[in-house]
């Protein structure tokens, strides 16, 4: 990048390399992306590590977001605030943990992260019955929802406080068949 | 899979030491002071009994035992750390002795992983605030990757694994009582430098893995710079006199090399093509369109290196070095086809000129060398040929055994229906607003479905009708297969009549291809019409439909080959007639020269190579089948997409205004697009490339091409003229599943090429085996030509039957062997997973605070000593006080407390609920993977590493 300004320096696109699973090329085009969210706000230049943050408002409108129900928890989940606000370095962390080659244990935490709605740690029903709601976009009845709700705790539920600790997830997760091809955003 | 189970039982037990490791680091601090005696005194001792079930343990003993890992954790540490008094720990860590001292390493992983969360409340800035924390992170951190290492291990070795640790901590101990005297002195120890060799190791892996983490981005920036800068520091400290500069030398060749492996992954990902396309794809259909694309890329890069081995090491040689065009009869369009040769219509069936190219068998020449190279082309030939085979079988088998490694576990089907809908039904890939809806529709109506199908579970109906239409089904199935089997069987046999007129229409010189194609085209819609009356689940459906269309194809080639046999057999005989016409009639040339000019000496001109009498040459015959197949393949395929996708969408579009009722929603509507019939149709495609790429050395190219043109055409075609999935099958493992067609197309194809290389004797005058009785013969008159001569008798030996034998013996009694092991393996693995069953069964039992449903349950809770008379468990910690959130988002706070709590799988614990009114039971025979083998999971004595932590939630 010697011809045009630099976004990073090299040691940084190293450390970067480290630290995900992007490639050079990929994690460029990840400030490019990151960058067209809010171009008024984030430098070209990043060589000093800036302390910006894009707001959840303007991360969702992501192609890639947009359409998924999720998408206000998946950035939450990231955000080092909690409150939706990523700074590139959460960016680039939601979109490595997301991606393709990112491990199972790994993907597993932040499916469990994002599926807790109220953050106790525990998906409980009513972070069950607000999935429920999402996916379908409310087109289940009460009953229904409640049914459904009791019905995936009782199957998952090992230890038997009818709320879904990491654990119950996890074991749940790892034997779902397309748990990893379903859970993966491509950038 | 015992690994995944391992895996899922490791974190687990990371989950629950985790809260205690991050305490322990705080209990570090405070007790650094005494540290010294700990660590010498304590720790070797205490260590040796924490291995054991201390189920006698005392309060000091834990105590005591528990300053030593401590001692020793604080005894690495190199800055001094802040005091702060946290004494939860001290409770924590013998439970954790105790119940996990197995687990721990196996934890590592996950502890690691954890330690964010129970770290994320107090907080980054608070950590950083301690000036010393750090220094017991990094050494948490080295623990845990101790542990990481050391998990990955089989879990089956765990006491081995555990003799290792404890010697490995003896080790440490004693390094480090030894070098709390003495920090980070010049005079290194033999021990300190192990510790640290230890350590830089443990900091690469960490390198290695960090991105494995959940950690924050930043936190994983400071960790692995902190990491590097360590590694940096001590990593040339290592080794000594001598051994130092060529260690200092390995190290920073193996710095190059991770930085030229970095480069050339970057490298290696910039140059996968289609990225964009296939995410676009992606976001409008869904993974499972995509994944046959994803499949598609992966055919395009086998036939691209197949291109580069068949171009690189045949055609071109054969084209730069070889004799020319028109040189010798082989690569001369005889005289009586001279006139037609270059017609447009004999040019597309691969007559005239086209048959006598480089791109068929029959081109190429016997040479034993060409070129100033002395490039021995018909070795190469047959190399390459069987390189196609050897290479495309690594790959498959290769991508096979990755693919299963990630494909997630073989969770039985129902056993969490509702939960996998739950949590797994989103494609996080779609990016289409219609997609999506689309996608909420068909989840909505899955759950209902499910919901249905629980109420009633069971639907009484006729099962005697339904049985009636299976086999009424799957008679009617096998009478089609056989039929068209038949038909192409006929339409061959009648080819080979028409072979001998010449006043052919169109249609008749084509019927096989288009009767092929359009049996391909017919059959499976009309098995899907048949599959109706047997009223399957869809997604068994879709297994059996996918089975048929194979079976239709496969059915479909092997009669095409057989009678692609029968057609080389009676080419045979004709060529033997036609070999001995042909050197008569050279003699007579020669002869009549020599009478007519009357002048032995003089040596004839040679014939002109047109009229040379020559053979049928069968292979450049078998190749033009499979060219002419394939191609009409591609022709009808296209033609497919562009009158069934992209006229039909068309007039779908425009008639739709005015139309009597609505073409969008109602009948014809837009495809969907057929992602199994594909698949099979290009892996049917290329099992035709793999039989014909020996014969037709073009075939591989013409491949290349419709690969590629069918990435662009295909694409587009499915984004401009298809909508999304009404009901979105899952693509997940399908994945293996078309693999392992590959696999089975790629076996059926190698068996009639090698058959044919081994046995049928090449033509005699076209092609680069000509003149050999054997194609193989190339080989062994290069072994004897070129190579030394005691190779020669090196290989004769081997090609002895009596090694041969004995090889084969030796390789089935391997196959024997790894057989019975992988039986001893699933075997064990059934054991493990009733284990988790029997677990299971008994929570949820317990939950519903009935009595157990499962019989053998209850006697073996009969069985049980009574509890009522063993000591009472520990009382119960009240639950740690919440560290108050720093600016780190709530959520996590409290994670690493609350996660603990959680049951290892496998292990219930009786302490975390009910109504405490047995005791313990006796404590099992040491800390195992879980409840004994034995009667161990019944509801009371588990004695697994759940056991006996003190700070569960109060009993429910």
């Amino acid at each position: 990048m010697g011809n045009k300004q630099t976004t990073f320096t090299d040691e940084q696109l190293e450390a970067f390399q480290d630290c995900t699973f992007f490639t050079r090329k990929e994690i460029l085009r990840l400030h490019s992306r990151y960058r067209e969210l809010a171009p008024h706000l984030v430098p070209l230049d990043y060589t000093n590590n800036p302390d910006i943050r894009v707001p959840l408002a303007l991360i969702v409108t992501m192609p890639e977001l947009k359409e998924n129900p999720f998408r206000d928890r998946i950035v939450e989940t990231f955000s080092e605030d909690g409150q939706g606000n990523l700074s590139f370095n959460d960016f680039v962390d939601m979109f490595s943990a997301l991606c393709e080659t990112s491990p199972r244990e790994l993907k597993t935490i932040y499916a469990f992260k994002i599926y807790d709605f109220n953050r106790d740690n525990f998906i409980c029903k009513d972070d069950l019955q607000q999935t429920l709601t999402l996916l379908t976009k409310g087109e289940l009845t009460e009953d229904e929802v409640l049914l459904v709700c009791d019905k995936a705790l009782e199957e998952a539920d090992l230890d038997g406080d009818s709320k879904l600790s990491f654990s119950d997830f996890q074991n749940m997760i790892s034997k779902a068949p397309d748990f990893l091809s379903n859970f993966h955003i491509r950038i | 899979m015992p690994r995944k189970n391992d895996a899922a039982k490791m974190d687990e037990v990371g989950i629950e030491i985790d809260g205690e490791v991050s305490d322990s680091d705080d209990g570090v601090a405070q007790r650094r002071n005494n540290r010294r005696q700990a660590a010498g005194r304590g720790g070797a001792k205490g260590r040796g009994r924490g291995k054991k079930p201390a189920s006698d343990e005392e309060e000091e003993d834990d105590e005591e035992e528990d300053e030593a890992p401590r001692g020793r954790r604080g005894a690495n540490k190199k800055k001094p750390a802040k005091k702060r008094g946290d004494d939860d720990s001290e409770d924590e860590a013998p439970k954790r002795k105790r119940g996990g001292a197995a687990n721990k390493k196996k934890g590592g992983k996950a502890q690691d992983s954890d330690e964010e969360d129970s770290d994320a409340p107090k907080g980054q800035k608070g950590r950083g605030g301690k000036g010393g924390k750090k220094g017991g992170k990094e050494e948490e951190e080295t623990k845990g990757k101790k542990g990481d290492a050391k998990g990955k291990d089989k879990g089956k070795d765990k006491d081995d694994d555990k003799d290792k640790k404890k010697k490995k901590k003896k080790d440490d101990s004693s390094s480090d009582s030894s070098s709390n005297s003495d920090e980070e002195e010049e005079s290194m120890s033999e021990g300190e430098m192990a510790r640290l060799m230890e350590e830089v190791e443990e900091k690469k892996k960490l390198i290695a893995n960090i991105r494995n983490k959940p950690w924050r981005m930043k936190r994983r920036l400071t960790h692995l710079k902190e990491a590097q800068a360590f590694v940096d520091k001590f990593e040339g400290a290592l080794g000594k006199g001598k051994g130092r500069k060529w260690y200092a030398y390995k190290v920073m060749m193996t710095k190059k090399w991770i930085k030229f492996q970095r480069d050339f992954e970057n490298f290696r990902t910039a140059c996968i093509p289609w990225e964009r396309k296939i995410k676009e794809v992606e976001s409008h259909f869904g993974s499972s369109v995509a994944s046959y694309f994803i499949f598609l890329r992966w055919m395009y890069g086998m036939n691209l290196v197949l291109f580069g081995f068949t171009f690189g090491l045949v055609v071109i040689p054969e084209v730069l070095m070889g004799l020319p065009y028109g040189s010798i009869p082989r690569k001369t369009v005889p005289r009586e086809e001279q006139d037609t040769a270059q017609d447009y219509s004999v040019l597309m069936d691969f007559n005239g000129y086209c048959k006598y190219s480089v791109l068929f068998y029959g081109f190429y020449n016997n040479e034993r060398t060409i070129g100033l190279l002395k490039f021995r082309l018909p070795l190469s030939y047959l190399m390459v040929g069987i390189g196609t085979f050897g290479y495309s079988l690594m790959l498959v088998i290769r991508t096979m055994a990755k693919n299963a490694d990630v494909g997630g576990g073989d969770g039985e089907e129902g056993e969490f229906t509702f939960a996998w809908k739950m949590f797994t039904s989103w494609d996080y890939l779609i990016g289409n607003a219609e997609t999506a809806d689309n996608k909420y529709a068909s989840i909505t109506t899955s759950f209902k479905e499910s919901i249905v199908d629980e109420q009633e579970n069971q639907k009484d109906e006729n099962i005697h009708l339904r049985r009636f239409l299976r086999v009424l089904a799957n008679f009617l199935i096998t009478c089609s297969l056989g039929g068209s089997g038949y038909l192409i069987y006929f339409v061959v046999k009648r080819s080979q009549e028409f072979a001998t007129r010449d006043d052919l229409s169109w249609y008749e010189k084509n019927e096989l291809e288009i009767i092929m194609s359009l049996l391909g085209l017919v059959c499976p819609p009309l098995f899907e019409t048949i599959a109706e009356l047997e009223d399957y689940h869809p997604r068994i459906g879709l297994k059996w439909q996918l089975g048929r269309i194979f079976a239709l194809f496969l059915g479909n080639l092997y009669t095409f080959l057989f009678a692609l046999f029968d057609e080389v057999n009676t080419k045979l005989e004709e060529e033997q007639a036609i070999k001995n016409a042909s050197i008569y009639a050279m003699k007579e040339y020669y002869a009549n020269y020599s009478r007519l000019v009357n002048d032995s000496e003089a040596t004839p001109p040679p014939m002109n190579p047109a009229d040379v009498i020559r053979g049928p040459c069968w292979e450049t015959a078998v190749g033009i089948e499979f060219v002419k197949l394939t191609v009409s393949d591609i022709q009808v395929s296209y033609l497919t997409i562009l009158i069934g996708d992209f006229a039909r969408a068309v007039i779908v579009r425009f008639l739709n205004y005015c139309w009597c009722w609505d073409l969008e929603a109602g009948f014809p509507s837009y495809g969907e697009f057929d992602i199994s019939g594909n698949v099979l149709g290009l892996v049917f495609n290329q099992g035709m490339i793999w039989m014909g790429a020996f014969y037709a050395p073009g075939l591989v190219g013409i491949n290349v091409l419709r690969l590629l043109s069918s990435m662009y055409y295909q694409c587009w075609a499915v984004m401009a003229t298809n909508v999304p999935h009404e009901r979105v099958f899952k693509a997940s493992k399908s994945n293996n599943f078309y693999m392992g067609l590959l696999l089975l197309v790629l076996f059926l194809s190698l068996l009639p090429v090698v058959y044919t290389i081994m046995t049928l004797p090449p033509s005699f005058d076209c092609g680069p085996f000509s003149g050999k009785s054997k194609m193989f013969d190339v080989v062994m008159e290069t072994i004897d030509l070129d190579l030394p001569a005691f190779m020669g008798t090196l290989f004769s030996y081997a090609a002895n039957p009596g090694l041969i034998i004995p090889a084969v013996l030796l390789m089935v009694l391997a196959i024997y062997y790894l057989n019975s092991v992988s039986e001893a393996y699933k075997n064990s693995n059934m054991e493990l997973k009733k284990k988790m069953q029997m677990a299971r069964d008994e929570e949820k039992n317990r939950r519903n605070n009935t009595d157990s449903t499962n019989q053998v349950m209850k006697d073996l809770e009969d069985l049980l000593p009574n509890r009522s008379l063993a000591p009472p468990p520990e009382p119960e910690k009240p639950p740690e006080p919440e560290p108050k959130p720093t600016k780190t988002k709530p959520g996590a706070a409290g994670k690493g407390v609350n996660l603990q709590k959680d049951v290892a799988l496998a292990s219930p614990n009786p302490n975390a609920r009910g109504p405490v009114s047995r005791a313990p039971g006796p404590r099992g025979p040491g800390p195992g993977p879980g409840p004994g083998p034995g009667p161990g999971p019944g509801p009371g004595p588990g004695p697994g590493p759940g056991r006996g932590r003190g700070r569960g939630p109060p009993p429910r």
